[in-house]
């Protein structure tokens, strides 16, 4: 078994591993999924959301959240931990605009909460931020939306769609056979709502979709909104299969 | 030598600056902006020791944003001046205090109704109807003392601005030249001219 190499944080194990960091991979593992697919001009954040209990305040628990006015992540994993590093990443964004005057470009901010993430692997007496994330937004003075990801091990890259959290290995491998380049908005969000719906039984109402437009001015589509693109779905993925039955038919 | 005032109206404050930086007796520049969007609905106007004042309203101005983002709800005009407030009377015992006059003008989207807060280095904090910093406030306040009333319109918030403005031209023996005009009510913040 791991022995003594999984006590302490900063210990190798002799093959190389630091099992407290796949630990945390697991438990990114195990939370919900999240989706970042990038538009033309436009990039969209969905994530699957835990059914909220009856008498909860839905409106409490979230997984989209902003940065700063242009810059928008989602997560997967521990919401305890997401809640820490969000916090760090806010406070990071509005230093930066006062030492530079400038907003945070969406790769800097990525690899400081990926630096943050990394230190948390290499310090005593810490663990690791048990989430990935996906970092959306736009830089300021440009018109390309951009994606990131990072894990607990502080790795950071960018990405034209990518999926993080449970089943994403799924929802990634969908992405892959179903992305298109230069994607209008609806064919963004659309897409984004399918790859959930891959792994989301319950449809719309355990789905969140949240919208950036180049003009860095966030989104987040309503409950009926969304419900109206999974029915759309639903509808062409039922003529689909009424295709493919038709010619069976014709044989037999 | 700098000139701030502000002038809360029915559903509006009214806030102008002079536009002159100067060091020693010289104008540098003729053109500087001595306010600062705290929030959408929410501005600073700043005067004082050249450094300290610009310092002092961008450090002001970050938190009062990471505020916002973090909750998810904006400060009102009130958080925000007391928030200012407590900043500068931490500053006053410190070895270096900032010395800064502000004013701080706002509009309370919660219960909608206009605000201004006159605020000193030294750390007090009043909510006036009508204020001013400087040397033109000498001249002003007896104006504003006569003409202010609480249900005053734009046109003639921007009138009363002008008669202020103009005695300053009148009477102050130091030429203020241009002012940067703004208003603030529940469509956020935006430069006016008279």
């Amino acid at each position: 078994m791991a022995g003594s190499y999984d006590r302490a944080l900063t210990v190798f194990s002799p093959d190389g591993h630091l099992f407290q960091v796949e630990y945390a991979l697991e438990a990114v593992r195990k939370g919900t999924c999240a989706v970042g697919v990038r538009g033309n001009d436009c990039v969209v954040l969905g994530v699957e959301k835990k059914s909220v209990l009856k008498l909860q305040d839905p409106r409490t628990v979230r997984k989209i959240v902003m940065l700063d006015d242009h810059v928008c992540m989602a997560f997967a994993g521990l919401n305890a931990d997401a809640r820490v590093l969000v916090n760090k990443a806010r406070i990071e964004c509005q230093s930066h605009r006062l030492t530079v005057e400038d907003p945070v470009t969406i790769e800097y901010i990525t690899r400081y909460i990926a630096g943050v993430q990394q230190k948390y692997t290499q310090s005593g007496g810490v663990r690791p931020f048990g989430i990935s994330t996906l970092i959306i937004g736009f830089d300021p003075n440009d018109e390309i939306p951009r994606l990131y990801q990072t894990d607990p091990s502080g790795i950071y890259s960018a990405w034209k769609a990518n999926a993080i959290g449970r089943s994403s290995k799924t929802v990634r491998e969908f992405l892959e056979k179903n992305y298109k380049e230069g994607l209008s908005k609806d064919e963004t969000i659309k897409l984004t709502v399918k790859s959930l719906l891959e792994v989301v039984q319950t449809g719309a109402k355990n789905i969140e979709i949240a919208l950036m437009t180049a003009d860095s001015v966030i989104k987040n589509l309503e409950i009926e909104e969304v419900e109206a693109i999974v029915s759309e779905i639903e509808k062409e993925k039922e003529a689909e299969a009424e295709k493919k039955k038709k010619p069976t038919a014709s044989t037999s | 030598m700098e000139f701030l005032i502000g002038i809360t109206g029915k559903d509006f404050v009214l806030t102008a600056s002079d536009t002159s930086a100067a060091r020693s007796i010289t104008v540098m520049k003729s053109n500087e902006d001595k306010s600062c969007d705290l929030n959408k609905h929410n501005i600073m106007l700043y005067a004082g020791e050249a450094g300290d004042t610009v310092n002092f309203a961008e450090y002001i101005q970050r938190n009062v944003r990471l505020y916002g983002i973090r909750n998810g709800i904006e400060l009102t005009p009130k958080a925000a001046a007391t928030f200012t407030r407590k900043e500068l009377a931490t500053s006053l015992r410190s070895r270096h205090p900032y010395q800064v006059f502000l004013l701080i003008a706002g509009y309370d989207i919660t219960t909608s109704s206009p605000h201004l807060y006159w605020i000193d280095y030294l750390g007090s904090s009043a909510e006036v109807p009508f204020a001013a910093h400087g040397y033109g406030a000498y001249y002003c306040l007896s104006i504003l003392d006569r003409y202010h009333h609480p249900n005053l319109t734009l046109d003639e918030a921007k009138g009363l601005i002008k008669k202020c403005i103009d005695e300053l031209n009148n009477r102050f023996i130091v030429n203020l030249s241009d002012f940067k005009i703004k208003v603030t009510d529940q469509d956020g913040i935006r430069e006016i001219t008279i």
